[in-house]
Protein backbone atom coordinates (compact mmCIF):
# COMPACT_ATOMS: atom_id res chain seq x y z
CA UNK A 1 0.00 0.00 0.00
CA UNK A 2 1.27 3.48 -0.73
CA UNK A 3 1.92 6.00 1.97
CA UNK A 4 -0.88 8.37 1.05
CA UNK A 5 -3.70 5.87 1.22
CA UNK A 6 -2.18 4.22 4.29
CA UNK A 7 -2.23 7.58 6.02
CA UNK A 8 -5.97 7.99 5.54
CA UNK A 9 -6.83 4.34 6.04
CA UNK A 10 -8.78 4.53 2.82
CA UNK A 11 -7.64 2.15 0.13
CA UNK A 12 -9.40 1.34 -3.08
CA UNK A 13 -10.88 -2.13 -3.19
CA UNK A 14 -9.03 -2.79 -6.39
CA UNK A 15 -6.41 -0.83 -8.25
CA UNK A 16 -8.28 1.56 -10.54
CA UNK A 17 -7.57 1.67 -14.26
CA UNK A 18 -5.82 4.65 -15.85
CA UNK A 19 -7.33 8.16 -15.97
CA UNK A 20 -8.52 7.69 -19.54
CA UNK A 21 -10.25 11.05 -19.75
CA UNK A 22 -8.34 14.23 -19.00
CA UNK A 23 -10.40 17.40 -18.86
CA UNK A 24 -8.19 20.48 -18.93
CA UNK A 25 -10.21 23.43 -17.70
CA UNK A 26 -7.85 26.10 -18.92
CA UNK A 27 -9.65 29.12 -17.54
CA UNK A 28 -12.81 30.21 -15.75
CA UNK A 29 -12.91 33.37 -17.84
CA UNK A 30 -15.84 33.33 -20.23
CA UNK A 31 -17.63 35.87 -22.39
CA UNK A 32 -20.97 34.16 -21.72
CA UNK A 33 -23.09 34.27 -18.59
CA UNK A 34 -25.04 31.03 -18.77
CA UNK A 35 -27.56 30.41 -16.03
CA UNK A 36 -26.79 26.65 -16.02
CA UNK A 37 -22.99 26.84 -15.97
CA UNK A 38 -21.39 24.02 -13.99
CA UNK A 39 -18.31 26.05 -13.05
CA UNK A 40 -18.17 26.62 -9.30
CA UNK A 41 -20.37 29.43 -8.06
CA UNK A 42 -17.30 30.98 -6.42
CA UNK A 43 -15.15 30.66 -9.58
CA UNK A 44 -14.12 34.33 -9.32
CA UNK A 45 -11.97 33.42 -6.28
CA UNK A 46 -9.57 31.68 -8.64
CA UNK A 47 -6.99 34.24 -9.58
CA UNK A 48 -3.92 32.39 -10.77
CA UNK A 49 -4.20 30.15 -13.78
CA UNK A 50 -1.64 27.47 -14.54
CA UNK A 51 1.12 28.62 -16.85
CA UNK A 52 1.78 27.17 -20.29
CA UNK A 53 4.70 25.23 -18.83
CA UNK A 54 2.51 23.75 -16.09
CA UNK A 55 -0.06 22.58 -18.62
CA UNK A 56 2.56 21.05 -20.90
CA UNK A 57 3.86 19.06 -17.93
CA UNK A 58 0.32 17.99 -16.96
CA UNK A 59 -0.29 16.77 -20.50
CA UNK A 60 2.91 14.73 -20.52
CA UNK A 61 2.28 13.23 -17.09
CA UNK A 62 -1.32 12.37 -17.85
CA UNK A 63 -0.43 10.73 -21.15
CA UNK A 64 2.26 8.67 -19.44
CA UNK A 65 -0.35 7.59 -16.88
CA UNK A 66 -2.58 6.35 -19.71
CA UNK A 67 -4.89 9.28 -20.48
CA UNK A 68 -6.05 9.08 -24.04
CA UNK A 69 -8.92 11.55 -24.45
CA UNK A 70 -8.06 15.17 -23.74
CA UNK A 71 -10.71 17.86 -23.54
CA UNK A 72 -9.76 21.53 -23.54
CA UNK A 73 -12.51 23.35 -21.75
CA UNK A 74 -13.22 26.22 -19.39
CA UNK A 75 -14.75 28.81 -19.08
CA UNK A 76 -13.93 29.61 -22.66
CA UNK A 77 -10.67 27.90 -23.64
CA UNK A 78 -10.26 30.17 -26.68
CA UNK A 79 -9.36 32.93 -24.21
CA UNK A 80 -6.01 31.21 -23.59
CA UNK A 81 -3.64 32.37 -26.31
CA UNK A 82 -1.45 29.30 -25.72
CA UNK A 83 -4.28 26.96 -26.72
CA UNK A 84 -2.64 26.09 -30.05
CA UNK A 85 0.62 25.23 -28.29
CA UNK A 86 -1.17 22.97 -25.80
CA UNK A 87 -3.17 21.24 -28.52
CA UNK A 88 0.00 20.64 -30.54
CA UNK A 89 1.72 19.01 -27.58
CA UNK A 90 -1.36 16.90 -26.75
CA UNK A 91 -1.51 15.77 -30.36
CA UNK A 92 2.20 14.95 -30.44
CA UNK A 93 1.75 12.85 -27.29
CA UNK A 94 -0.98 10.76 -28.93
CA UNK A 95 -4.06 12.19 -27.26
CA UNK A 96 -7.36 12.42 -29.10
CA UNK A 97 -7.87 16.15 -28.69
CA UNK A 98 -11.28 17.76 -28.15
CA UNK A 99 -12.06 21.44 -27.88
CA UNK A 100 -15.20 22.39 -25.94
CA UNK A 101 -16.06 25.92 -26.88
CA UNK A 102 -18.84 28.46 -27.06
CA UNK A 103 -17.33 29.46 -30.41
CA UNK A 104 -16.47 32.94 -29.24
CA UNK A 105 -12.94 33.69 -30.41
CA UNK A 106 -12.75 30.82 -32.88
CA UNK A 107 -11.79 32.88 -35.89
CA UNK A 108 -10.75 31.43 -39.22
CA UNK A 109 -7.12 32.20 -38.40
CA UNK A 110 -7.21 30.39 -35.06
CA UNK A 111 -9.16 27.49 -36.55
CA UNK A 112 -6.43 27.04 -39.16
CA UNK A 113 -3.76 27.14 -36.47
CA UNK A 114 -5.67 24.58 -34.38
CA UNK A 115 -6.07 22.33 -37.41
CA UNK A 116 -2.36 22.53 -38.01
CA UNK A 117 -1.72 21.77 -34.34
CA UNK A 118 -3.63 18.52 -34.80
CA UNK A 119 -6.93 19.24 -33.09
CA UNK A 120 -9.21 16.23 -33.67
CA UNK A 121 -12.64 17.53 -32.77
CA UNK A 122 -14.69 20.52 -31.70
CA UNK A 123 -17.77 20.51 -29.55
CA UNK A 124 -19.72 23.69 -30.04
CA UNK A 125 -22.24 24.70 -27.44
CA UNK A 126 -25.51 26.29 -28.46
CA UNK A 127 -27.90 27.66 -25.95
CA UNK A 128 -30.91 27.45 -28.21
CA UNK A 129 -31.86 27.67 -31.85
CA UNK A 130 -33.92 30.81 -31.76
CA UNK A 131 -31.92 33.95 -31.75
CA UNK A 132 -33.81 35.79 -29.05
CA UNK A 133 -33.82 32.93 -26.60
CA UNK A 134 -30.20 32.12 -27.31
CA UNK A 135 -29.13 35.64 -26.60
CA UNK A 136 -31.25 35.78 -23.52
CA UNK A 137 -29.96 32.51 -22.13
CA UNK A 138 -26.33 33.17 -22.79
CA UNK A 139 -26.87 36.84 -22.04
CA UNK A 140 -24.83 38.02 -24.94
CA UNK A 141 -25.10 38.46 -28.67
CA UNK A 142 -23.48 35.30 -29.82
CA UNK A 143 -25.97 33.48 -31.95
CA UNK A 144 -24.86 34.70 -35.38
CA UNK A 145 -21.30 34.11 -34.37
CA UNK A 146 -22.04 30.51 -33.49
CA UNK A 147 -23.60 29.96 -36.84
CA UNK A 148 -20.46 31.31 -38.49
CA UNK A 149 -18.29 29.23 -36.20
CA UNK A 150 -20.16 26.08 -37.15
CA UNK A 151 -19.35 26.91 -40.78
CA UNK A 152 -15.64 27.29 -39.95
CA UNK A 153 -15.64 23.95 -38.10
CA UNK A 154 -17.21 22.14 -41.03
CA UNK A 155 -14.96 23.78 -43.61
CA UNK A 156 -11.91 22.39 -41.81
CA UNK A 157 -13.36 18.90 -41.92
CA UNK A 158 -13.71 18.43 -38.18
CA UNK A 159 -16.46 16.18 -36.89
CA UNK A 160 -18.82 18.41 -35.00
CA UNK A 161 -20.74 17.77 -31.85
CA UNK A 162 -23.37 20.36 -31.13
CA UNK A 163 -24.19 20.53 -27.48
CA UNK A 164 -27.32 22.22 -26.33
CA UNK A 165 -28.19 22.38 -22.65
CA UNK A 166 -31.91 21.76 -22.34
CA UNK A 167 -34.17 23.17 -19.66
CA UNK A 168 -37.58 24.57 -18.90
CA UNK A 169 -37.09 27.67 -21.06
CA UNK A 170 -35.92 26.04 -24.28
CA UNK A 171 -37.20 22.47 -24.12
CA UNK A 172 -40.33 23.37 -26.07
CA UNK A 173 -38.13 24.40 -29.02
CA UNK A 174 -36.54 20.99 -29.44
CA UNK A 175 -37.65 20.71 -33.10
CA UNK A 176 -35.88 23.95 -34.00
CA UNK A 177 -32.74 22.85 -32.19
CA UNK A 178 -32.62 19.52 -34.06
CA UNK A 179 -33.39 21.18 -37.40
CA UNK A 180 -30.58 23.64 -36.83
CA UNK A 181 -28.12 20.86 -35.98
CA UNK A 182 -29.01 19.12 -39.24
CA UNK A 183 -28.71 22.35 -41.20
CA UNK A 184 -25.25 23.01 -39.76
CA UNK A 185 -24.08 19.49 -40.62
CA UNK A 186 -23.39 18.27 -37.08
CA UNK A 187 -22.42 14.59 -36.77
CA UNK A 188 -23.63 14.42 -33.19
CA UNK A 189 -26.18 16.40 -31.25
CA UNK A 190 -26.24 16.29 -27.48
CA UNK A 191 -29.52 17.44 -26.01
CA UNK A 192 -28.32 17.47 -22.46
CA UNK A 193 -30.86 18.41 -19.87
CA UNK A 194 -29.32 20.66 -17.30
CA UNK A 195 -28.04 18.82 -14.26
CA UNK A 196 -28.52 20.76 -11.08
CA UNK A 197 -25.08 21.77 -9.89
CA UNK A 198 -23.43 25.13 -9.33
CA UNK A 199 -25.26 27.93 -11.23
CA UNK A 200 -27.96 25.55 -12.43
CA UNK A 201 -28.58 24.57 -8.83
CA UNK A 202 -29.18 28.20 -7.86
CA UNK A 203 -31.55 28.54 -10.81
CA UNK A 204 -33.18 25.14 -10.45
CA UNK A 205 -36.75 26.30 -9.97
CA UNK A 206 -36.55 28.31 -13.17
CA UNK A 207 -34.84 25.57 -15.17
CA UNK A 208 -36.33 22.20 -14.25
CA UNK A 209 -38.88 21.28 -16.94
CA UNK A 210 -42.28 19.80 -16.23
CA UNK A 211 -42.93 16.11 -16.86
CA UNK A 212 -45.16 17.03 -19.76
CA UNK A 213 -42.42 19.14 -21.36
CA UNK A 214 -39.91 16.36 -20.90
CA UNK A 215 -42.10 13.63 -22.33
CA UNK A 216 -42.94 15.73 -25.36
CA UNK A 217 -39.26 16.51 -25.98
CA UNK A 218 -38.33 12.83 -25.79
CA UNK A 219 -41.13 11.93 -28.18
CA UNK A 220 -40.06 14.57 -30.68
CA UNK A 221 -36.43 13.46 -30.40
CA UNK A 222 -37.37 9.84 -31.08
CA UNK A 223 -39.42 10.87 -34.11
CA UNK A 224 -36.41 12.73 -35.50
CA UNK A 225 -34.11 9.79 -34.79
CA UNK A 226 -36.36 7.61 -36.88
CA UNK A 227 -36.62 10.18 -39.64
CA UNK A 228 -32.94 11.09 -39.80
CA UNK A 229 -31.43 7.63 -39.32
CA UNK A 230 -27.63 7.58 -39.50
CA UNK A 231 -27.37 11.16 -40.69
CA UNK A 232 -26.90 12.50 -37.20
CA UNK A 233 -26.63 10.79 -33.84
CA UNK A 234 -28.81 12.42 -31.23
CA UNK A 235 -28.18 11.92 -27.53
CA UNK A 236 -30.87 12.91 -25.10
CA UNK A 237 -29.88 13.22 -21.46
CA UNK A 238 -32.80 13.37 -19.03
CA UNK A 239 -32.61 15.42 -15.85
CA UNK A 240 -31.89 12.85 -13.17
CA UNK A 241 -34.49 14.42 -10.85
CA UNK A 242 -37.07 12.48 -12.88
CA UNK A 243 -35.39 9.14 -12.21
CA UNK A 244 -35.87 6.81 -9.26
CA UNK A 245 -32.36 5.39 -9.41
CA UNK A 246 -29.28 7.59 -9.51
CA UNK A 247 -26.77 7.81 -12.32
CA UNK A 248 -23.43 6.02 -12.02
CA UNK A 249 -21.79 9.39 -11.75
CA UNK A 250 -18.59 9.81 -13.81
CA UNK A 251 -18.73 6.03 -14.27
CA UNK A 252 -17.29 5.81 -10.77
CA UNK A 253 -15.28 8.14 -8.57
CA UNK A 254 -11.65 8.24 -9.71
CA UNK A 255 -12.38 5.53 -12.25
CA UNK A 256 -11.77 7.06 -15.69
CA UNK A 257 -12.17 10.81 -15.33
CA UNK A 258 -9.65 13.44 -14.24
CA UNK A 259 -10.40 17.16 -14.23
CA UNK A 260 -7.70 19.77 -13.77
CA UNK A 261 -9.17 23.15 -12.85
CA UNK A 262 -7.63 26.45 -13.98
CA UNK A 263 -5.58 26.79 -10.78
CA UNK A 264 -4.26 23.24 -11.02
CA UNK A 265 -6.57 21.50 -8.56
CA UNK A 266 -7.15 17.90 -9.63
CA UNK A 267 -10.71 16.60 -9.24
CA UNK A 268 -12.51 13.32 -9.97
CA UNK A 269 -15.40 15.29 -11.48
CA UNK A 270 -16.19 18.84 -12.60
CA UNK A 271 -17.86 19.86 -9.37
CA UNK A 272 -16.18 17.84 -6.60
CA UNK A 273 -14.42 20.88 -5.18
CA UNK A 274 -17.69 21.73 -3.39
CA UNK A 275 -17.27 18.69 -1.12
CA UNK A 276 -16.25 19.93 2.29
CA UNK A 277 -13.70 17.95 4.25
CA UNK A 278 -11.94 16.41 1.27
CA UNK A 279 -8.59 17.81 0.24
CA UNK A 280 -7.88 17.61 -3.46
CA UNK A 281 -4.32 17.64 -4.72
CA UNK A 282 -2.80 20.24 -7.02
CA UNK A 283 -0.67 19.50 -10.07
CA UNK A 284 1.79 22.13 -8.85
CA UNK A 285 2.63 19.88 -5.88
CA UNK A 286 2.14 16.34 -7.13
CA UNK A 287 2.50 14.27 -10.29
CA UNK A 288 -0.59 13.11 -12.15
CA UNK A 289 0.40 9.50 -11.44
CA UNK A 290 0.49 10.13 -7.67
CA UNK A 291 -2.67 12.24 -7.78
CA UNK A 292 -4.56 9.44 -9.48
CA UNK A 293 -3.30 6.44 -7.56
CA UNK A 294 -2.08 7.76 -4.23
CA UNK A 295 -3.90 10.92 -3.17
CA UNK A 296 -6.46 10.69 -0.35
CA UNK A 297 -8.87 12.87 -2.35
CA UNK A 298 -9.01 10.45 -5.27
CA UNK A 299 -9.17 7.37 -3.06
CA UNK A 300 -11.89 8.83 -0.85
CA UNK A 301 -14.92 7.35 -2.59
CA UNK A 302 -13.31 4.47 -4.45
CA UNK A 303 -14.58 1.00 -3.64
CA UNK A 304 -17.68 0.80 -1.43
CA UNK A 305 -16.40 0.81 2.15
CA UNK A 306 -17.50 4.45 2.52
CA UNK A 307 -21.16 3.63 1.83
CA UNK A 308 -23.93 4.06 4.38
CA UNK A 309 -27.44 2.67 4.40
CA UNK A 310 -29.39 2.26 2.18
CA UNK A 311 -26.46 1.84 -0.26
CA UNK A 312 -24.33 -0.42 1.92
CA UNK A 313 -26.69 -3.38 1.70
CA UNK A 314 -28.35 -2.51 -1.59
CA UNK A 315 -28.27 -5.22 -4.29
CA UNK A 316 -27.87 -2.46 -6.90
CA UNK A 317 -24.87 -0.78 -5.29
CA UNK A 318 -22.43 -1.98 -7.96
CA UNK A 319 -24.72 -0.71 -10.67
CA UNK A 320 -24.84 2.95 -9.67
CA UNK A 321 -22.28 3.17 -6.83
CA UNK A 322 -24.79 5.18 -4.82
CA UNK A 323 -25.06 7.91 -7.46
CA UNK A 324 -23.44 11.31 -7.34
CA UNK A 325 -21.39 12.38 -4.30
CA UNK A 326 -21.90 16.07 -5.08
CA UNK A 327 -25.65 15.71 -5.35
CA UNK A 328 -25.73 13.78 -2.07
CA UNK A 329 -23.71 16.58 -0.47
CA UNK A 330 -25.83 19.39 -1.91
CA UNK A 331 -29.17 17.86 -1.01
CA UNK A 332 -28.39 16.04 2.25
CA UNK A 333 -25.30 17.75 3.62
CA UNK A 334 -23.33 14.48 3.64
CA UNK A 335 -21.49 13.31 0.52
CA UNK A 336 -21.46 9.69 1.76
CA UNK A 337 -25.24 9.47 1.75
CA UNK A 338 -27.16 7.88 -1.10
CA UNK A 339 -27.84 10.29 -3.95
CA UNK A 340 -31.40 11.41 -3.08
CA UNK A 341 -32.50 10.81 -6.66
CA UNK A 342 -32.78 7.21 -5.43
CA UNK A 343 -36.24 6.50 -4.06
CA UNK A 344 -34.64 4.33 -1.38
CA UNK A 345 -32.99 7.44 0.07
CA UNK A 346 -34.74 8.95 3.10
CA UNK A 347 -33.97 12.33 1.48
CA UNK A 348 -35.78 11.45 -1.77
CA UNK A 349 -38.65 13.85 -0.86
CA UNK A 350 -36.24 16.75 -1.49
CA UNK A 351 -36.10 15.69 -5.13
CA UNK A 352 -39.82 14.95 -5.23
CA UNK A 353 -40.53 18.46 -3.94
CA UNK A 354 -38.47 20.01 -6.72
CA UNK A 355 -40.22 17.83 -9.30
CA UNK A 356 -43.63 18.71 -7.87
CA UNK A 357 -42.80 22.39 -8.09
CA UNK A 358 -41.69 21.93 -11.72
CA UNK A 359 -45.27 20.93 -12.55
CA UNK A 360 -46.54 24.35 -11.45
CA UNK A 361 -46.92 26.55 -14.54
CA UNK A 362 -44.87 29.74 -14.38
CA UNK A 363 -48.05 31.84 -14.45
CA UNK A 364 -49.31 30.16 -11.29
CA UNK A 365 -46.13 30.52 -9.29
CA UNK A 366 -46.49 32.91 -6.39
CA UNK A 367 -42.83 33.78 -6.10
CA UNK A 368 -40.75 33.91 -9.24
CA UNK A 369 -37.08 34.32 -8.50
CA UNK A 370 -35.10 36.04 -11.23
CA UNK A 371 -32.49 33.86 -12.91
CA UNK A 372 -28.97 34.39 -11.63
CA UNK A 373 -26.51 34.82 -14.49
CA UNK A 374 -22.96 33.50 -14.19
CA UNK A 375 -20.90 36.59 -13.66
CA UNK A 376 -17.64 37.36 -11.82
CA UNK A 377 -19.24 40.05 -9.67
CA UNK A 378 -22.13 37.83 -8.62
CA UNK A 379 -19.65 35.03 -8.07
CA UNK A 380 -17.63 37.15 -5.63
CA UNK A 381 -20.80 38.13 -3.75
CA UNK A 382 -21.89 34.51 -3.48
CA UNK A 383 -18.39 33.44 -2.43
CA UNK A 384 -18.35 36.01 0.39
CA UNK A 385 -21.69 34.78 1.66
CA UNK A 386 -20.55 31.16 1.61
CA UNK A 387 -19.10 30.95 5.08
CA UNK A 388 -22.24 29.04 6.05
CA UNK A 389 -21.60 25.29 6.32
CA UNK A 390 -23.29 24.27 3.10
CA UNK A 391 -22.25 27.16 0.94
CA UNK A 392 -24.06 30.21 -0.31
CA UNK A 393 -26.06 28.46 -2.95
CA UNK A 394 -27.79 26.42 -0.29
CA UNK A 395 -28.33 29.20 2.19
CA UNK A 396 -31.62 30.21 0.59
CA UNK A 397 -34.12 28.34 2.78
CA UNK A 398 -36.24 27.04 -0.08
CA UNK A 399 -33.32 25.02 -1.42
CA UNK A 400 -33.18 22.88 1.67
CA UNK A 401 -36.83 22.93 2.50
CA UNK A 402 -38.54 19.58 2.64
CA UNK A 403 -41.96 21.13 2.97
CA UNK A 404 -44.22 20.71 -0.04
CA UNK A 405 -44.27 23.60 -2.50
CA UNK A 406 -47.17 25.97 -2.55
CA UNK A 407 -49.39 25.03 -5.45
CA UNK B 1 -25.42 -17.78 -33.98
CA UNK B 2 -27.42 -16.28 -36.80
CA UNK B 3 -26.63 -17.06 -40.40
CA UNK B 4 -23.93 -14.70 -41.62
CA UNK B 5 -25.08 -11.64 -43.48
CA UNK B 6 -23.12 -10.72 -46.56
CA UNK B 7 -22.22 -7.38 -45.00
CA UNK B 8 -18.74 -7.16 -46.46
CA UNK B 9 -17.64 -9.02 -49.55
CA UNK B 10 -14.38 -10.93 -49.66
CA UNK B 11 -13.10 -8.63 -52.38
CA UNK B 12 -14.00 -5.43 -50.49
CA UNK B 13 -11.12 -3.25 -49.32
CA UNK B 14 -12.29 -1.88 -45.95
CA UNK B 15 -10.63 0.88 -43.98
CA UNK B 16 -11.08 2.55 -40.61
CA UNK B 17 -13.85 5.14 -40.95
CA UNK B 18 -13.04 8.82 -41.21
CA UNK B 19 -13.49 10.23 -37.74
CA UNK B 20 -12.13 7.20 -35.92
CA UNK B 21 -8.50 6.79 -35.00
CA UNK B 22 -6.98 3.42 -34.28
CA UNK B 23 -3.94 3.32 -32.01
CA UNK B 24 -2.02 1.01 -29.72
CA UNK B 25 -2.25 2.00 -26.04
CA UNK B 26 0.73 0.68 -24.13
CA UNK B 27 -0.81 1.37 -20.68
CA UNK B 28 -3.91 -0.65 -21.60
CA UNK B 29 -1.97 -3.18 -23.65
CA UNK B 30 -4.69 -2.95 -26.28
CA UNK B 31 -5.66 -1.41 -29.60
CA UNK B 32 -8.26 1.31 -29.11
CA UNK B 33 -10.55 3.22 -31.43
CA UNK B 34 -10.80 6.89 -30.59
CA UNK B 35 -13.56 9.21 -31.69
CA UNK B 36 -15.01 12.50 -30.41
CA UNK B 37 -15.02 12.23 -26.60
CA UNK B 38 -15.05 8.43 -26.69
CA UNK B 39 -13.00 5.26 -26.88
CA UNK B 40 -13.60 1.63 -27.76
CA UNK B 41 -11.09 -0.82 -26.34
CA UNK B 42 -10.66 -3.68 -28.77
CA UNK B 43 -10.00 -7.25 -27.70
CA UNK B 44 -7.04 -9.13 -29.10
CA UNK B 45 -8.69 -10.54 -32.21
CA UNK B 46 -10.48 -7.30 -33.07
CA UNK B 47 -7.19 -5.45 -32.70
CA UNK B 48 -5.42 -7.90 -35.04
CA UNK B 49 -8.11 -7.38 -37.68
CA UNK B 50 -8.48 -3.62 -37.34
CA UNK B 51 -4.75 -2.84 -37.49
CA UNK B 52 -4.58 -4.58 -40.89
CA UNK B 53 -7.34 -2.52 -42.56
CA UNK B 54 -5.75 -0.04 -44.93
CA UNK B 55 -8.31 0.47 -47.69
CA UNK B 56 -6.10 -1.43 -50.14
CA UNK B 57 -6.01 -4.96 -48.83
CA UNK B 58 -9.03 -7.14 -49.65
CA UNK B 59 -10.88 -9.00 -46.94
CA UNK B 60 -9.66 -12.27 -48.46
CA UNK B 61 -6.04 -11.09 -48.31
CA UNK B 62 -6.58 -10.03 -44.70
CA UNK B 63 -7.90 -13.49 -43.81
CA UNK B 64 -4.97 -15.18 -45.57
CA UNK B 65 -2.55 -12.95 -43.71
CA UNK B 66 -4.13 -13.68 -40.32
CA UNK B 67 -4.25 -17.42 -40.93
CA UNK B 68 -0.62 -17.38 -41.97
CA UNK B 69 0.52 -15.19 -39.04
CA UNK B 70 -1.25 -17.31 -36.46
CA UNK B 71 -0.62 -20.61 -38.22
CA UNK B 72 -4.26 -21.54 -38.28
CA UNK B 73 -7.16 -21.86 -40.70
CA UNK B 74 -10.92 -21.39 -40.79
CA UNK B 75 -10.91 -17.72 -39.66
CA UNK B 76 -13.14 -16.54 -42.53
CA UNK B 77 -16.40 -16.57 -40.62
CA UNK B 78 -14.95 -14.92 -37.51
CA UNK B 79 -13.45 -12.12 -39.58
CA UNK B 80 -16.65 -11.55 -41.56
CA UNK B 81 -18.72 -11.52 -38.38
CA UNK B 82 -16.46 -8.98 -36.76
CA UNK B 83 -16.37 -6.76 -39.84
CA UNK B 84 -20.18 -6.85 -39.97
CA UNK B 85 -20.32 -5.58 -36.39
CA UNK B 86 -17.60 -3.02 -37.04
CA UNK B 87 -19.46 -1.75 -40.06
CA UNK B 88 -22.71 -1.51 -38.15
CA UNK B 89 -20.95 0.46 -35.42
CA UNK B 90 -19.57 2.81 -38.05
CA UNK B 91 -15.91 1.94 -37.27
CA UNK B 92 -15.22 0.56 -40.70
CA UNK B 93 -16.07 1.63 -44.24
CA UNK B 94 -16.19 -1.14 -46.87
Amino acid sequence: MNAASAATGIAPATQPGPPLWLLAELTYRCPLHCVFCYNPVDFARTSTELSTGDWLRVLREARAAGSVQCGFSGGEPMLRDDLEELVAEAHRLGFYTNLLTSGVGLTEARASALKQAGLDHIQLSFQDSTRELNDFLSHTKTFDLKRRTAGIIKSHGWPMVLNCVIHRLNIDYIEQIIELAVELGAEYLELANSQYYSWAEINRDGLLPSREQLERAERVTNDYREKLGDKIRIFFVVPDYYETRPKKCMNGWGNVFLTITPDGTALPCHTAKMLKGITFPNVRDMSVQDIWYASPGFNHFRGDSWMKDPCRNCPEKEKDLGGCRCQAFMLTGDAANADPVCDKSPFHPVVQDAVAYAQVPDARRTVVKPLVFRDPKVSRQLAEASSTPLGAHLSAPEKNSRSPPIL
Amino acid sequence: MNAPQAAIALDARPRVAGHFRLQWEEVQKAWVLLYPEGMVKLNGSAGEIMQRLDGEKTVQALIDELESSFETSGLTQDVLDFLAIAQRQGWVKP
